[in-house]
C-alpha cells in the first residue's frame, strides 16, 4: 500500500504533526490475549454481588424484571446492533421499521401521538421535557413534585442552564404520598410554562389526580410513568397530558448497573416540531412502496446547529428496539399479567414488613404499584447494615432524597423475587426490630 | 462487488393477527378512576415475534454485513469478547443503588478505566458518567463555565470553527452561550480570525484534532497559545481520536477538556444510533468541578464521593453507561498501549490510501496528508454530468457498500467524507474504489434512480417531512381522514 502511494514509510504518513506534540508511546500496559482479558475481567467482576447472590429490594426507577431470551437474541443480531444511525434510509429499513414500531407502541402506551426514538435515560427525559415546555409556552417556571428522585432532579437542574428556567417544588400530602393540591394552587401562575408529574409517583404510589391536575392548569403538562404499570393504568394521554416521559429500562433491559438506559419521550401530535431528537417517520419509496426514514430532521443539531431543539446525536435506539421486542413478545395479554402481579406481589410484602413490630408498610396511605415506603420510627440505617450482613439488600433508603424520610426506605418487588428470598427479607427484619 | 438485500414484505407488528386479550382482575389492584380495561398492543406468538425481527434485521446493513466508511463515525469492527463479557450476569444484573460493598468489581473497573482513559488522552482526571459524545460536550462546557465562574469570571462565548460536528454548536447553544463561528483557511482554523475572535468573553474553543476533513491541525499548539493568553479554555471534540492513538494526544496539544466517544475510538457498538459513551477527561484545574459521584479508592476500598463543593451536579442518572464501558475497557486491555499505536497507524494509512487511489476519479479539495478521514467532492461531476453526491452515494449501496458521510462538511460543496478506519483489508479497500471508479463513469440515469438493490428503492423524504406519521395511531387518523 505504502508502495502504491509512494511514500516509505508510515512515520511519513504522520509527518504533519509537530515534534512539540508528540508522544514517545502509550503509558499503558501492552496488549494481552483475549482469553486474558476475558479471565482478567470475568474475575474483576466476581468481587460484585448480583441480585441473584443477595435478594435486592431496590426499584427508584430501575427494576429487575425478568427479560424473556428472544429479546436478547433479537437485539444481538448484529446486523441491528453493528450498524449506525440510519442516514441512508433504503439499506437500513429494519432498523427504521423497529423504531418506528417502537414508536407506535410507546404511543399505545402513553396515549400520545408520536414518539422520539430515545432520550439517554429518564432523567435527560425529564430536562427535554422542561425545555419543550418552555419552548412551547414562554413561561419561566417549571414545577415538578418535591418527592422526586434526588438525580432526576440534579440533572433536570442542569438541563435547564441556560434557558432562564426556574424549577419550583412542589410538596406532596403526607397522608397518602400524592401531590399536594393545595400547593400546587398556590404554585400556580401565568409564568408556569410546565407542571410534572409522577404516576406512580416516587413513592410507588399511583398518583390519582391527573385530571384534576389537568383541569387546574394551561400549562404544559408533563407526565413521567414507568412503562410496565401503564398496561393496567388509564394513560397520561387521557388526562390531557402534552409530554409523557419515563424511564425505559424495565422493557427487556437490564440493570447492567445504571447504564444503558432508555429515556422515553412522547407527546401529542401538535408539539411534534418542538420536540427533541431523532424520529422516524413513515412514507413511500419511488416504487409507492412503503417505506421509513428519519424526519423533521431541520430540529436537529446536524441541520440547525446552535438553534436545535437539542444537542442529542447518539442516543439509545438498540435499546428502543429492545423494548419493542419486548412489548412484542409480551403482548397486551403478558404485559397486564407481569404489572398485575407485580402490584400483588408489592401488596403482599407491605403487609408481611407491616407485620414485624416497628415497621410501617406502606407508609402512605392507598394503591402502589410494585414499590412503596417503609418507615422504621427507631431510624432506618441500622435496618440497612443488618440486612446487608444477613446478605439481604434492603429498599432504597431515603435519607439522602428526602430528609424527613430519614427514617425510611423505598421497598421494590418485581415476579422475580422468590419465596425464599422473601423469607430471607422477612427472617432478617426480624431480628432488627 | 454484486451485492443484493434481502426483501421481505413484512407487515407491521400491528397489522399482525393478535390472539384474543385474557382478562386481568384488577378490581383490588388499581382504583377505578385510573385503571385501563385495554391495552391495543397485539398478542402474538413468540416464533412469530422472534421472526419478525430476524426479517427486519436482514434488511438492514450493519458493519458485520459490510464496508461502513461513514466519515467522523468511525465505524470499526466491534469485537465479539467484549459482547460476552457485558453479558455477564455480573454486570447486567446489578442495581446501582446497591451498597457500595457490594459492587466493588464495578467500581474498580470504573476506576481503572478512568485512569486509562486519562493516559492515553493526557489528562489528569476523567469522569465517566455522560451517555455520548454530545452529552460529553454539554459536561465539559459546564465544567468550563464553573471554572470560570470559580474565578470570578462570567464567560460567555464559544469560538467554534466552520467545519466543526453540529453537535458543538448545539451544545454550546443548550447552555445558551453564545456562539462565535470561525471560517477556515486551507482547510485549516484561520490564525488571524482566531485571535480577532478571542477575547475576555472568550469561555473556550471547541477543535477536533485532527477536523472534520481529516487534516491534522499543524498549529494547533499556536491556537491554544492565542485562547489561553485570552483566559479561555481548549475543548477537545474526540470524535476524531482514532486518527493520533498513541501518536499525539489532547493534553499534549494543551487542550483542558477532552470527550471521548467510546462508540466510535473504544469501539462498542453503535446499536444503530445508541447506546454511546462520552466520559469527559480534563486537566488538574478542572477536577473540583467533575459531575458527582467521583469514584475514589481508600483503605475500605473503592467508593462514591458525593462530598465534592464544587462539582456542576449531574448530567445523566447514575454512572454512566455501564455496560460500554465495560467493553471498552476490555477493548483498551486488549489492544494495549502497543496495539492502540498500531491502530492509529492503519487507521491513517488506510485514509491516506483510499485518497490516493481516487485520484482522478472524485476531487479532494486542500493538499496534503489526511489523518484517518477525508472529504471528496462530487462537485465536478454535478456540473459536467448533473450526478450529486446522493446519486453517487445511493449508488454505493448496490455495490454492496454503505455510503460515507454526506454533505458535510459544510465547506465542501457535493462533500463525500470517508473513514475507511483500520480493521479494513487492502481487499475491501481496493473493492471500494473500483466501485467509485465504476460509479462515476456510469450513465447518469442509472445513478438517479438508484439504489436498484436495496430493501426499498429510493426513499421520498421530503414526503415523510411534509405530513409527518410518527406512529401507528397518526397513520390510521390519516387513513380515516378525507384527502
Amino acid at each position: 500500500m505504502l508502495s502504491a502511494m509512494g511514500v516509505r514509510s508510515v512515520e511519513d504518513l504522520f509527518a504533519d504533526i509537530p515534534a512539540a506534540v508528540r508522544l514517545p508511546k502509550l503509558d499503558i500496559p501492552d496488549g494481552l490475549a483475549e482469553d486474558q482479558v476475558v479471565a482478567r475481567v470475568t474475575s474483576m467482576l466476581a468481587a460484585n454481588r448480583t441480585v441473584v447472590d443477595m435478594p435486592t429490594f431496590l426499584g427508584g426507577g430501575l427494576y429487575d424484571h425478568f427479560v424473556p431470551a428472544s429479546v436478547r437474541a433479537i437485539v444481538s443480531r448484529s446486523e441491528f446492533y453493528s450498524s449506525y444511525t440510519p442516514y441512508q434510509p433504503e439499506i437500513s429499513q429494519g432498523m427504521l421499521q423497529a423504531l418506528w414500531e417502537y414508536q407506535s407502541l410507546i404511543c399505545e402506551l402513553t396515549g400520545m401521538d408520536a414518539a422520539n426514538t430515545s432520550m439517554y435515560d429518564g432523567s435527560t427525559a425529564l430536562g427535554e421535557a422542561a425545555r419543550m415546555a418552555h419552548r412551547l409556552h414562554g413561561g419561566r417556571i417549571f414545577l415538578v413534585p418535591r418527592a422526586v428522585r434526588h438525580n432526576r432532579r440534579a440533572v433536570l437542574a442542569n438541563y435547564v442552564l441556560g434557558t432562564g428556567l426556574q424549577v419550583r417544588e412542589v410538596d406532596y400530602e403526607r397522608e397518602s404520598g400524592m401531590l399536594d393540591l393545595a400547593k400546587l394552587k398556590a404554585a400556580l401562575s401565568p409564568d408556569v410554562c410546565g407542571v410534572y408529574v409522577e404516576n406512580p409517583n416516587f413513592f410507588g404510589r399511583f398518583e390519582e389526580q391527573l385530571g384534576d391536575i389537568r383541569a387546574m392548569t394551561d400549562a404544559i403538562f408533563v407526565v413521567g410513568v414507568n412503562p410496565i404499570a401503564q398496561a393496567v393504568v388509564r394513560p397520561p394521554g387521557d388526562f390531557g397530558a402534552d409530554i409523557v416521559i419515563g424511564e425505559g429500562q424495565p422493557l427487556g433491559t437490564q440493570m447492567n448497573f445504571g447504564g444503558p438506559l432508555l429515556g422515553i419521550f412522547a407527546c401529542r401530535q401538535e408539539h411534534i416540531r418542538k420536540m427533541p431528537g431523532r424520529v422516524i417517520g413513515l412514507t413511500r419509496d419511488a416504487k409507492g412502496h412503503r417505506a421509513f426514514c428519519m424526519t423533521l430532521q431541520t430540529r436537529e443539531q446536524h441541520i440547525r446547529r446552535e438553534k436545535a431543539m437539542s444537542n442529542i446525536c447518539t442516543n439509545e435506539s438498540l435499546l428502543a428496539v429492545a423494548a419493542a421486542a419486548y412489548l412484542s413478545v409480551q403482548g397486551a395479554n403478558g404485559l397486564r399479567r407481569v404489572a398485575a402481579e407485580n402490584i400483588r406481589r408489592a401488596k403482599e410484602l407491605a403487609v408481611a414488613i407491616d407485620a414485624i413490630p416497628g415497621f410501617t408498610a406502606p407508609m402512605f396511605h392507598g394503591a402502589h404499584f410494585n414499590e412503596f415506603v417503609v418507615r422504621r420510627k427507631k431510624g432506618y440505617e441500622a435496618v440497612h447494615r443488618a440486612l446487608l450482613a444477613k446478605g439481604v439488600h434492603g429498599g432504597l433508603p431515603l435519607a439522602r432524597h428526602l430528609p424527613e424520610l430519614n427514617d425510611a426506605a423505598l421497598f421494590a418487588t418485581t415476579g422475580r423475587h422468590t419465596p425464599e428470598a422473601v423469607r430471607r427479607l422477612l427472617s432478617a427484619l426480624e431480628t432488627v426490630r | 462487488m454484486s451485492f443484493r438485500q434481502a426483501f421481505w414484505d413484512e407487515p407491521l407488528i400491528t397489522e399482525k393477527r393478535s390472539a384474543p386479550d385474557e382478562p386481568v382482575d384488577l378490581a383490588d389492584l388499581v382504583p377505578a378512576k385510573i385503571r385501563r380495561e385495554r391495552l391495543a398492543i397485539p398478542n402474538l406468538s413468540e416464533h412469530d415475534v422472534v421472526r419478525h425481527f430476524t426479517r427486519l434485521s436482514q434488511m438492514n446493513f450493519g458493519i458485520d454485513t459490510g464496508f461502513y466508511p461513514l466519515g467522523s463515525c468511525t465505524m470499526k469492527f466491534n469485537p465479539k469478547f467484549t459482547e460476552e463479557l457485558a453479558a455477564l450476569p455480573t454486570v447486567a444484573r446489578i442495581h446501582p443503588d446497591q451498597d457500595e460493598s457490594t459492587v466493588q468489581g464495578s467500581l474498580r473497573l470504573l476506576y481503572e478505566l478512568q485512569d486509562l482513559l486519562a493516559k492515553i488522552a493526557g489528562m489528569d482526571a476523567v469522569t465517566l458518567q455522560p451517555a455520548a459524545g454530545a452529552q460529553g460536550e454539554f459536561t465539559g462546557l459546564l465544567l468550563a463555565q464553573a471554572y470560570h465562574r470559580d474565578r470570578g469570571e462570567e464567560r460567555h462565548q464559544v469560538i467554534i470553527p466552520d467545519t466543526a460536528h453540529g453537535t458543538n454548536p448545539a451544545s454550546a447553544g443548550m447552555l445558551g452561550f453564545d456562539l462565535v463561528e470561525i471560517p477556515s483557511k486551507d482547510g485549516r482554523v484561520d490564525l488571524k480570525a482566531l485571535e480577532a475572535a478571542a477575547g475576555d468573553k472568550t469561555l473556550a474553543l471547541m477543535l477536533t484534532n485532527p477536523n472534520t476533513l481529516g487534516i491534522f491541525e499543524e498549529h494547533v499548539l499556536e491556537i491554544a497559545q492565542i485562547v489561553h493568553d485570552a483566559g479561555g479554555l481548549l475543548y477537545y471534540d474526540g470524535a476524531n481520536f482514532n486518527a493520533i492513538l498513541g501518536r499525539s494526544s489532547p493534553g499534549k496539544m494543551n487542550f483542558d477538556i477532552v470527550h471521548f466517544n467510546l462508540h466510535k475510538t473504544f469501539t462498542t457498538p453503535h446499536g444503530g444510533g445508541g447506546p454511546g459513551a462520552g466520559p469527559v477527561g480534563v486537566k488538574k484545574p478542572l477536577e473540583p468541578f467533575l459531575p458527582v459521584p467521583v469514584i475514589g479508592l481508600n483503605g475500605r476500598g473503592y467508593h462514591l464521593n458525593y462530598d465534592r463543593p464544587k462539582s456542576i451536579g449531574k448530567v445523566r442518572a447514575w454512572y454512566g453507561n455501564f455496560a460500554l464501558l465495560v467493553r471498552a475497557y476490555a477493548y483498551i486491555l486488549r489492544m494495549g498501549g502497543d496495539g492502540l499505536k498500531e491502530v492509529s497507524e492503519r487507521a491513517v494509512l488506510n485514509a491516506n490510501y483510499v485518497r490516493h487511489r481516487l485520484d482522478g476519479v472524485l476531487e479532494v479539495p486542500f493538499g496534503g496528508l489526511r489523518k484517518h478521514e477525508f472529504v471528496a467532492s462530487a462537485a465536478k461531476l454535478a456540473a459536467t454530468k448533473g450526478v450529486r453526491t446522493v446519486d453517487v452515494a445511493k449508488r454505493l449501496m448496490d455495490f454492496g457498500y454503505h455510503p460515507p458521510t454526506v454533505y458535510f462538511p459544510h465547506l465542501v460543496e457535493e462533500a463525500l467524507m470517508i473513514e475507511p478506519t483500520e480493521t479494513e483489508t487492502k481487499e475491501t479497500l481496493d473493492g471500494f474504489v473500483e466501485a467509485l471508479t465504476k460509479i462515476v463513469k456510469e450513465d447518469p440515469a442509472l445513478l438517479h434512480s438508484a439504489p436498484h438493490n436495496t430493501a426499498v428503492a429510493r426513499v421520498d423524504e421530503v414526503q415523510a417531512a411534509r405530513e409527518p406519521l410518527l406512529s401507528w395511531r397518526m397513520a390510521k387518523a390519516r387513513e380515516r381522514r378525507p384527502s
